[in-house]
């Protein structure tokens, strides 16, 4: 796995960004066949953000293609437990050490 | 222990004695719904509870009752005494490891784990495996009630409520986060499990990332209400559609909820599946049955002429017939849960203290009294009216807290009572008798530390009864009485005191016996006259016994002298009256309180008494009249009196004017001759020394605002010498009497 396809998100997944974060997640799916996305520094997210996770992972679905999602945050972690969609995404979830 | 372990234990220690209540009444009860369902809820919370404490002992035992308990409350098995029983057997099992937990161990030891495991598969043994023989009960569990078949299928087997929820797109763009509101939602109870719907969401390019297309199908168990639920989204209601099911809904309302949602319904069905609304059985045949309506409709407009509709019913119609009845079952529970939130509201507003911070408080308290009543004393000593005024302001608040203080140790007397039942109930099952527990006055308080303290000796009367009161069924039925032998326990507060009853309907004690046992033991000598009261009470003297056979129950001979002594430790009595043939009465008296009581203050000569407050009936001069006898006229009735600088040997000369305090006890009425009646004055009991422990009159001593020490006068027992003086009068020759008496009629 090379970089190119490894996309990290700096900042908080809400609504506020999430119009942005569409558009930016969108592209980079369209760039590779394997996208992953590093969501470690994501300290907030919420519905819309959660959304646009989901969405990602339909389209990465219905082109064939793959999405996994690394170094959760707790506050992704918890959102996607909350709403049972660990195995949805079906990416092992690493507690990183020390947060 | 660990707070949460100290946590665990006393919850699942108020459990098991709700759920030995709850078996208890079962076994009279056997179809009460209700009472099934606590039973289960009992063990349930408990199971919980050791999971979390991740006690695995408890939890694997705790889940084989409860997977039992299931069966019974489904239905599946029905109630018996034997199963009662080893439900009783399985509720001390729980006990035992409770106390294995308490002690720390990480297993319990090898005796108590072999009793367990033959508990374990008595119940799979004889409860679980009729599960085999009737393989018919996995399908869908169908209703009894023609109509609601009529309407739809039977119930699903859940006890969560079921929220289906679709959120408006402009939910975002209004500022509210739907996940916000269902971590609310989550603090309100337990969401069970949750699906995440996206099928809204359109097309990548078509989905605008600040719309809503999210939908959630939430199992969630709460005991709050309907209301209670809808409040969590009452800021999003206009935004959203929001559909509760009541538990236990029926499957075509869930099929009512697939049609009205706008996803698949198939799709929908899985969802429903997965989170565990619905299983695929009862799945299958809602949608069965939805397609059956939909042909049989299709035929009907056929008939009539009309083209059938291209797909299913017209739902509308369904939903108007699935809405109202759907009301009424929501209605139904939440009405039920009504009730079960009262009542945890209740058992909510209560706090667990430590005892001995309640003692600190009450001691403190005792010392606030006699710190306050020195300031008063001094208060009036200055003459400052100002002074007195605050004082007296003061003096009545430390009132009130202290009986605020003394009240908080106040408990009810059921919870002891009730003990009794399974007492009752296993005992008559030991002896081969029928026997039947009454208890009344339940609600009776009386202070923690005396309610501790009288279980013991309660418990021994009651076997007591139940072994030697209580004849045989053949005897019973031969002497005309019912079957069933009757114990009551009765409990009622009088004057200051409470009184505890022990009372059967059985043989009652025989006189012969008793004299012939006391004659031989020596207790009383050959030719002692004494009456019946006298002869029934001597079974309370130490060494007695009239059982020929001793059992394991009672009649060791350290019996009733044991219990009187408990009982007068506690500043009580006892006594019996008894009536051979038709049963007899044990008769406990205990004052409310050990600390604190409201006294009334006596002086003979410089020493001051305290009589309690509670037994003054009155107070009148003692006239010149009567000063050389020992009982007064009071309003045309004999007033036994007794005179404390007599009692007490105080020597010097009387004041001219004496008085009597007339008081009440026990429902006899004596007086107390004192020199000077100082007022009412709040008194902390203070125990005597062991050096004054068989001083007769005097119950305990206290402190008076001026520092001296007043004693607090023993009324039964003066009550008890004037009574018996009197009575040994009357023995001693009717002549005297009547020649009294008619002294007597001659001064009225």
């Amino acid at each position: 796995m090379t970089d190119a396809n490894r996309l990290a998100i700096q900042e908080n997944m809400t609504i506020y960004q999430a119009q942005a974060q569409k558009d930016l997640l969108l592209s980079a799916l369209g760039t590779t066949d394997n996208l992953e996305l590093d969501l470690s520094r994501v300290a907030e997210i919420d519905t819309a953000g959660l959304q646009i996770l989901m969405l990602v992972k339909r389209e990465a679905a219905r082109g064939g293609k793959s999405l996994a999602i690394s170094g959760h945050s707790s506050a992704v972690q918890q959102t996607l437990d909350f709403c049972n969609l660990v195995g949805v995404f079906g990416d092992p979830l690493v507690i990183p050490a020390g947060a | 222990m660990d707070e949460l372990t100290s946590a665990f234990v006393n919850e699942s220690r108020d459990q098991l004695v709700a759920m030995e209540d709850g078996l208890l009444t079962l076994e009279q009860n056997p179809d009460d719904k209700d009472n099934l369902n606590a039973i289960f809820r009992a063990a349930h919370t408990i199971k919980g509870g050791s999971g979390v404490i991740e006690c695995r002992y408890i939890e694997s035992f705790t889940h084989k009752v409860e997977n039992v308990l299931d069966r019974l409350r489904n239905g599946e098995i029905t109630a018996t005494g034997e199963l009662a029983s080893v439900m009783l057997a399985c509720c001390d099992h729980m006990g035992d490891l409770l106390e294995v937990l308490v002690a720390g161990r990480a297993e319990p030891p090898a005796d108590l784990k072999a009793k367990g495991d033959a508990l374990t598969t008595e119940l799979s043994t004889r409860y679980m495996n009729e599960a085999v023989a009737q393989p018919a009960k996995d399908g869908v569990p169908v209703e009894q009630v023609d109509d609601v078949v009529a309407s739809g299928g039977g119930a699903v087997t859940t006890e969560a409520w079921h929220i289906s929820l679709r959120f408006g797109q402009n939910v975002l763009r209004q500022g509210m986060d739907p996940l916000s509101f269902l971590r609310f939602l989550a603090g309100q109870g337990e969401i069970v499990s949750m699906e995440t719907i996206p099928d809204a969401m359109p097309a990548a390019a078509a989905m605008d990332p600040e719309s809503c297309y999210l939908g959630f199908e939430i199992r969630f168990q709460t005991r709050g209400k309907k209301a209670d639920i809808e409040r969590v989204f009452e800021f999003c209601r206009d935004d959203c559609t929001l559909n509760i099911l009541p538990p236990r809904s029926k499957v075509s309302e869930y099929v009512a909820l697939i049609e009205s949602l706008p996803e698949d319904n198939l799709r929908l069905g899985e969802i429903l599946v997965r989170c565990g609304a619905l299983t695929q059985a009862e799945l299958d045949q809602g949608l069965g049955l939805q397609g059956e309506i939909a042909r049989r409709i299709a035929d009907e407009t056929s008939e009539s002429g009309e083209p059938a509709p291209p797909k299913g019913p017209p739902i509308g119609e369904i939903l108007v017939e699935q809405k109202s009845i759907q009301k009424e079952v929501v209605e139904a529970a939440a009405q039920k849960q009504a009730t079960v939130t009262e009542k945890r509201a209740v058992e909510a507003r209560t706090i667990r203290v430590q005892a001995d911070k309640l003692d600190q408080l009450i001691d403190l308290v005792g010392e606030l009294v006699i710190a306050g009543a020195s300031a008063s004393l001094l208060a009036q000593k200055s003459a400052k009216t100002d002074l007195i005024e605050s004082t007296s302001v003061l003096s009545r608040l430390v009132e009130n807290i202290r009986d605020s203080a003394l009240q908080l140790r106040m408990v009810q007397i059921g919870e002891t009572f009730h003990r009794f039942n399974r007492v009752v109930r296993d005992v008559s099952k030991e002896l081969g008798k029928e026997i039947e527990l009454v208890i009344n006055g339940a609600e009776t308080e009386l202070d923690k530390t005396v309610v501790e303290k009288i279980g013991d000796p309660l418990m021994h009367l009651v076997r007591n009864s139940l072994d030697h009161g209580i004849e045989p069924a053949a005897v019973r039925v031969a002497q005309g009485k019912p079957a069933c032998g009757r114990v009551t326990l009765n409990a009622r507060h009088d004057s200051g005191n409470v009184v505890i009853e022990i009372s059967d309907d059985g043989g009652g004690l025989n006189k012969e016996k008793i004299t012939a046992k006391a004659l031989e033991r020596g207790v009383i000598q050959p030719g002692q006259t004494l009456s019946d009261a006298e002869i029934v009470n001597l079974i309370f003297e130490p060494g007695f016994s009239t059982v020929e056979k001793v059992s394991n129950l009672s009649g060791r001979g350290v019996g009733m002298d044991v219990v009187r002594r408990n009982i007068l430790a506690l500043r009580g009595t006892v006594d019996v009256a008894s009536v051979e043939g038709q049963g007899a009465t044990f008769t406990i008296r205990l004052p409310l309180t050990l600390a604190i009581i409201d006294g009334f203050l006596t002086a003979v000569d410089k020493a001051s008494y305290v009589i309690p407050l509670d037994m003054v009936v009155e107070c009148i001069e003692l006239d010149a009249d009567s000063a050389d006898r020992t009982y007064i006229n009071l309003r045309g009735e004999v007033l036994p009196f007794v005179r404390l600088r007599e009692w007490f040997e105080v020597t010097g000369d009387p004041p001219t004017r004496e008085n009597v305090v007339v008081v009440q006890c026990a429902g006899r009425k004596a007086g107390i001759v004192v020199d000077q009646l100082l007022g009412e004055f709040q008194t902390v009991i203070k125990p005597l020394g062991s050096l004054f422990r068989n001083m007769r009159g005097i119950g305990g001593s206290t402190i008076l605002g001026s520092g001296e020490v007043a004693l607090i006068l023993d009324v039964q027992a003066l009550v008890n010498r004037c009574v018996k003086r009197e009575e040994q009068a009357a023995h001693a020759g009717n002549a005297t009497r009547r020649h009294e008496m008619s002294l007597l009629a001659d001064h009225a």
